[in-house]
């Protein structure tokens, strides 16, 4: 597969993220929809890592090139669910106060 | 077309049209499964690129652990449809003209970098997603970041903890 065929699928995910994040009002679709662009980013790291090894692959048969970037994808959902678990109870809390998930209440945070 | 060309097709339209149905659903539960698929269909793309360590990954935090305490929130809290507020129109419509002319803009660029020709990821071979070879990296290149994560998830929890605590 070309790469090229890779960083659209991953561009389109993460507009999609995008899109959901700007139209919905819902706190934690908007939390899903960042979700999502991270799971796009992660997609074409994997796809460079797969890209970096083989060309590594041709002048060297063992080489492991390219296995950091897989770390580091390891890395970003560490970090992501460490993220999802603060986050979620700051939506709970915050329904807990206006009985409402709506993200516009936070407008009142800039006063 | 080869039968790996016909899976990376397959995922693909099942991850788009899947990451279309979290943003369009109007009921939270409805997209909490939506997205599940999104998570499937990105691991499926992981074992086409031979990434097996990450797949399994994905699907036992994200699909597995993620998703349901997303579940769990929105069952504690009642939410349904005719409850949820709606944006105007012309916002929604704002957002997407945004997000469309992202995705436009970045496209084109990808179009126009010719470095890119000619570069093909190959499916199905390699040996750096396999978890020998992962777990050699991790444990003698990155132990320091590893022990690092790991106080960041004791901090996290006691963060989550501490806010969800009734005050």
């Amino acid at each position: 597969m070309p790469i090229q065929y890779y960083i659209y699928l991953c561009l389109a995910l993460f507009s999609i993220g995008i899109v959901g994040v700007l139209t919905r009002r819902n706190a934690i679709i908007v939390f899903m929809c960042i979700e999502l662009m991270l799971n796009a980013v992660n997609l074409l790291l994997v796809a460079f890592s797969k890209v970096h090894n083989t060309m590594a692959l041709a002048g060297d048969k063992t080489s492991m090139a390219g296995i950091e970037a897989q770390l580091f994808v390891f890395f970003i959902m560490v970090v992501a669910a460490a993220e999802v678990s603060v986050g979620l109870a700051i939506i709970v809390m915050m329904y807990r106060n206006v009985h409402s998930v709506d993200i516009n209440f936070l407008n009142r945070l800039k006063n | 077309m080869s039968i790996t060309q016909f899976l990376f097709y397959f995922l693909t339209v099942l991850a788009l049209f899947s990451a279309v149905m979290v943003v369009v659903s109007k009921n939270p539960v409805h997209s909490v499964l939506w997205l599940i698929a999104v998570f499937f269909a990105i691991s499926g793309h992981y074992i086409l690129l031979n990434a097996q360590f990450l797949a399994i990954v994905n699907i036992i935090v994200y699909a597995g652990a993620i998703m349901v305490l997303f579940l769990f929130v929105i069952m504690l809290m009642n939410l349904n449809a005719s409850t949820e507020p709606q944006k105007n129109n012309w916002l929604k419509l704002a957002g997407i003209i945004a997000g469309g002319c992202f995705l436009m803009v970045l496209v084109s660029l990808v179009k126009q970098a010719n470095e890119l020709n000619n570069i093909a990821v190959t499916m199905g071979t390699g040996e750096i997603g396999l978890i020998k070879n992962l777990g050699k990296a991790l444990f003698n290149d990155f132990v320091v970041p590893f022990e690092i994560s790991s106080v960041l998830f004791l901090s996290a929890m006691v963060g989550a903890v501490v806010i969800g605590k009734k005050a």
